[in-house]
């Protein structure tokens, strides 16, 4: 199997994996990721949040490459050596991308349900400034509700496709898409169509941000004074599987079961989604595990992660 | 203004489209959607959510896909437009050699800003990014042709031309 | 003296736009040359000999793209033409297009041969809608004539080719998102690899040459690699199409055998004929509003008192801090009276609105370098908007998708790189700025007198 050594730490991996994957499989200095998601194809690149410097690009061919890459759609070649944060390089453009992310959100976390479980949140802790440079007005858009169960709130947007790639591959039919153009650029059914598809509440579980969010659970409470909670029940559409999330014995939301890099295990249904939200609906398992950077973990026990296997892709 | 009350194409014109079509491998249709826009503008005169919903229509794909598209490029006029919409480069080369007095020319000449258009629905102003005639500005593009070498005797003349033929059956 | 016209020899020939004039002065040889006598693989090595670069802005060789093309599949393989000519300051391929335009069918069909492509596509940027129409009455003649279609000229080798209108936005110019646009898409540029020449256009082999490049290729054919080799200077083969603009006396497309001096390109009568109103040359963008702009003292002769010549290496000489780039050969020349804050200004918000968005450094960053720019123009700038500005480029180059990036941040630098002082300027003396320009600056430190 290829070897590939990224920041001084050296791993087998199957032929094809890419740089991140087999950064997850070190586990250690994972390099962030906003738009990149295993189970979305298509998905990464644009983001730019998980830049690395390959120094040597493989065995063969001893030299670097001339940019830093994305390491999510990067491949490894034998003998690759990669440095992320390693490299002071790779932590000023991080950086740079993460101010540049930034400069048109709205900073509004204290009121935003996805604090606390928001990616760019621990993005901007990690890497970002501590003040902005940005002093000309913010990008806003009007929210919108798209059907009864899900809110767009494109102010937020970091446009990183995922939803888009979600709408794609989970429902036929897409109604949702990328309209205008450069930073004018925004998620948008145009004419305000609804998204009305079993799967359709998944775009609230990809988003790695506060722009779409679970109707049925906005203002509801802050996550980290919920208790995540593994359930299933018996479902004709998806497996079933979810974590449910609890205050006192009321299930406030429900989601897919997330691992340690936000990404969800398996694709739910609406019907799971949101509809069936009593204890009595589910058979609950035991504490959903957290990862014990997030605030969530906060209140509960600090139970051991589940190791997550990345899933490898074909080269195309 | 034109009315898109009725989007349909002419017979002569789904022939064309079913010409544009060919051009494309089999299951690769949607290729043809930038020809098939120009041609709903040509005849609609600018590009409304129903044409965009005729095109996918046409071409059978969902409609999300031609909103994408058509939003992505300028060229679509995405509101009603007048009958001749002035498109006044304004990058670089045509600054140097004077495209903001152009600009500021026809406003006043007018009475419009840029993006309006007038109340008589004859003109509108648009400034574009560069239209490849760099050694030729001021200029300004107005549907397929492209006016050259502008000055203001120059833009007098032409609008003159524009208002005699709005005035011809 | 009389110059070599590889393209634009006839071009002012009303008659050759037709395709019978066109065969009268010696048009289609070389698809009889190529098609009756050659193996594709022999036009490629042709092409390989001449040297032939890209002639879209990144100048690499042409012959090495084409031998790229993967054949280990079953699948079809496209050649796309690129005639989104976008750049600010080129506007070189539409004449061709508009005035010869089947010497573009001509290079396309030899170069499909080459590639083995049965289906060819010409993508030209929409608003040069007139121009389609012009190539697509051309194609009709050509394949009328059999040029096009099945059996050309009775050999077993058939093309079709066609003409397809972009929608208006620059970045198709870069040619995945050419692609995409292509496909029906939006025009995002794609992650590479894969490279087009391996999975392109609906996921086949694919090769996109620009327009004077694909018009160079019949040339090769018919006078040899080695005779087009050896026009120019050192690895700066053949001709070049100069799209001249700004302030001089006679803007407009020459082609110049590469290697002539910039001083000459610009003062002689034969081409630019001096800075308009006999004004002093303040500065120059050789290659299109992405390049490095140079200021005076840079223009004729370069760091190391050399002169500067119009090739790829002589206008890079330096590297970035002394030198620029041929780029797309979109001359552009500003007189003494140009603010290089506003032309500055311009240009961002021309990267600003052609951004197509998809990923973050280039989506956020060319907006802002626009306010920034924007700010300092109209007297609102402050001392510390410049170290800002040079910040935030240095965060969009390098880390984008696609060279866009890159495009935007570079004419950025190299201002404020070599015209700080009128930033500065700008800065501190806002109202005045508004009134009248900087004038020639430090950064034009008066060089000897040159004169045609």
């Amino acid at each position: 199997m290829p070897k590939v050594t990224i920041d001084n730490i050296t791993i087998d991996v199957p032929p094809g994996t890419t740089i991140l994957n087999a950064a997850r499989m070190i586990g250690e200095n994972v390099p962030p990721a906003m738009c990149y998601y295993s189970k979305l194809k298509g998905s990464g690149g644009k983001c730019r949040v998980c830049l690395v410097k390959v120094t040597k690009t493989s065995e063969q061919n001893p030299r670097g490459m001339p940019k830093l890459v994305a390491s999510c759609v990067t491949q490894i070649a034998d003998g690759m050596v990669v440095e992320n944060i390693t490299s002071p390089e790779v932590v000023e453009a991080r950086k740079g991308v993460v101010e540049l992310l930034l400069i048109n959100h709205p900073l509004d976390c204290p009121v935003c349900d996805q604090a606390g479980e928001c990616h760019l949140q621990d993005l901007s802790y990690e890497h970002g400034a501590a003040t902005t440079r940005y002093d000309f007005g913010r990008r806003t858009f009007n929210k919108i509700d798209i059907g009864p169960y899900i809110q767009l709130h494109m102010t937020r947007c970091i446009l990183c496709y995922r939803c888009v790639y979600t709408a794609d591959q989970l429902t036929d039919g897409r109604v949702h898409g990328i309209i205008n153009r450069g930073d004018a650029a925004e998620i948008s059914t145009y004419i305000e169509n609804i998204i009305d598809n079993d799967f359709s509440g998944n775009v609230i579980d990809v988003c790695p941000v506060g722009a779409l969010t679970d109707r049925t659970f906005r203002f509801k409470s802050r996550v980290w004074f919920t208790k995540p909670m593994n359930a299933h029940r018996n479902c004709d559409k998806c497996s079933g599987k979810v974590t449910l999330w609890f205050q006192g014995e009321e299930v406030l939301r429900v989601t897919g079961r997330k691992d340690q890099y936000g990404e969800v295990e398996e694709f739910i249904c609406n019907t799971c989604r949101f509809e069936t939200k009593k204890k009595s609906d589910w058979v609950v398992e035991g504490h959903r595990r957290i990862d014990t950077h997030s605030v969530i973990a906060q209140n509960h026990l600090p139970y051991e992660l589940d190791v997550v296997h990345p899933q490898i892709e074909q080269a195309q | 203004m034109i009315e898109t009350t009725n989007i349909t194409f002419s017979p002569e014109r789904l022939a064309e489209v079913q010409t544009l079509l060919k051009r494309y491998p089999e299951g690769k249709q949607k290729s043809a959607i930038l020809p098939i826009l120009h041609l709903a503008q040509k005849d609609f005169g600018w590009i409304s959510v129903e044409v965009m919903d005729y095109v996918a229509e046409l071409l059978d794909i969902q409609h999300i896909e031609v909103y994408e598209v058509a939003t992505f490029y300028t060229m679509f006029h995405l509101k009603p437009v007048g009958k001749n919409v002035l498109e006044v480069c304004r990058t670089g080369p045509c600054m140097l050699v004077g495209s903001d007095n152009i600009v500021k020319y026809l406003e006043q000449k007018l009475s419009i800003q840029d993006g309006e258009t007038t109340p008589d629905g004859l003109f509108t102003i648009k400034t574009v990014e560069c239209l490849g005639a760099c050694g030729y500005g001021p200029m300004m593009q107005v549907g397929e042709k492209y006016h050259e070498f502008l000055s203001e005797e120059r833009i007098d003349q032409l609008l003159e031309g524009f208002r005699q033929n709005a005035t011809q059956p | 003296m009389s110059r070599l016209k590889i393209l634009t020899e006839h071009i002012d020939k009303p008659e050759i736009t037709g395709i019978e004039g066109y065969i009268k002065h010696g048009g289609y040889r070389a698809v009889e040359k190529a098609l009756k006598k050659m193996q594709p693989d022999e036009v490629t090595e042709e092409v390989k000999k001449s040297g032939l670069r890209g002639r879209g802005g990144a100048g690499f060789p042409t012959g090495m793209k084409w031998s790229f093309i993967f054949k280990g599949n079953d699948k079809p393989r496209y050649l796309l033409c690129n005639a989104d000519e976008s750049e600010p300051g080129t506007f070189k391929d539409r004449l061709l297009m508009e005035k010869i335009p089947h010497l573009l069918i001509e290079g396309m069909i030899a170069s499909s041969f080459a590639l083995g492509v049965k289906t060819a596509y010409i993508y030209i940027r929409g608003e040069y809608m007139y121009i389609l129409h012009i190539l697509q009455k051309a194609i009709d003649e050509a394949y009328a004539k059999g040029y096009l279609g099945e059996n050309i000229l009775g050999t077993t080798y058939s093309l079709d080719l066609h003409v397809h209108p972009g929608g208006g936005a620059y970045i198709c110019g870069e040619e995945t998102a050419l692609i995409e646009s292509l496909e029906g898409k939006r025009g995002n540029p794609r992650i590479k690899p894969p490279f087009p020449a391996v999975e392109g256009l609906w996921g086949c082999p694919t090769i996109v040459n620009n327009v004077e490049t694909i018009c160079k290729v019949p040339f090769i054919i018919n006078e040899g690699g080695e005779t087009y080799a050896n026009i120019g200077i050192g690895a700066s083969t053949g001709t070049k199409l100069i799209s001249a603009c700004g302030n001089i006396n006679k803007p407009g497309v020459y082609e110049i055998e590469l290697g002539v001096p910039v001083e000459e390109f610009i003062y002689s009568d034969e081409y630019c004929g001096g800075i308009k109103g006999g004004k002093q040359l303040k500065a120059l963008v050789p290659g299109g509003s992405s390049v490095p702009i140079l200021p005076n003292r840079l223009i004729t002769k370069t760091a190391k008192g050399e002169p500067r010549l119009m090739s790829y290496e002589s206008l890079s000489d330096g590297g970035f801090p002394t030198g620029s780039m041929l780029g797309s050969g979109g001359f552009i020349v500003f007189d003494e009276d140009q603010c290089i804050v506003r032309n500055t200004w311009n240009f961002s918000r021309f990267y600003h609105h052609e951004s197509c968005g998809q990923c973050s450094p280039c989506r956020e960053g060319t907006g802002w370098m626009e306010k920034i720019l924007h700010r300092m123009e109209y007297g609102h700038g402050r001392m510390e908007d410049i170290d800002l500005l040079w910040d935030v480029q240095r965060k969009i180059e390098g880390n984008t998708i696609c060279p866009f990036g890159d495009a935007s941040a570079w004419p950025v630098a190299a201002a404020i790189r070599h015209f700080r002082d009128e930033f500065e300027w700008h800065v501190l003396h806002p109202a005045e700025a508004t009134r009248r320009n900087y004038g020639m600056g430090r950064s034009a430190e008066p060089i000897e007198q040159v004169t045609a």
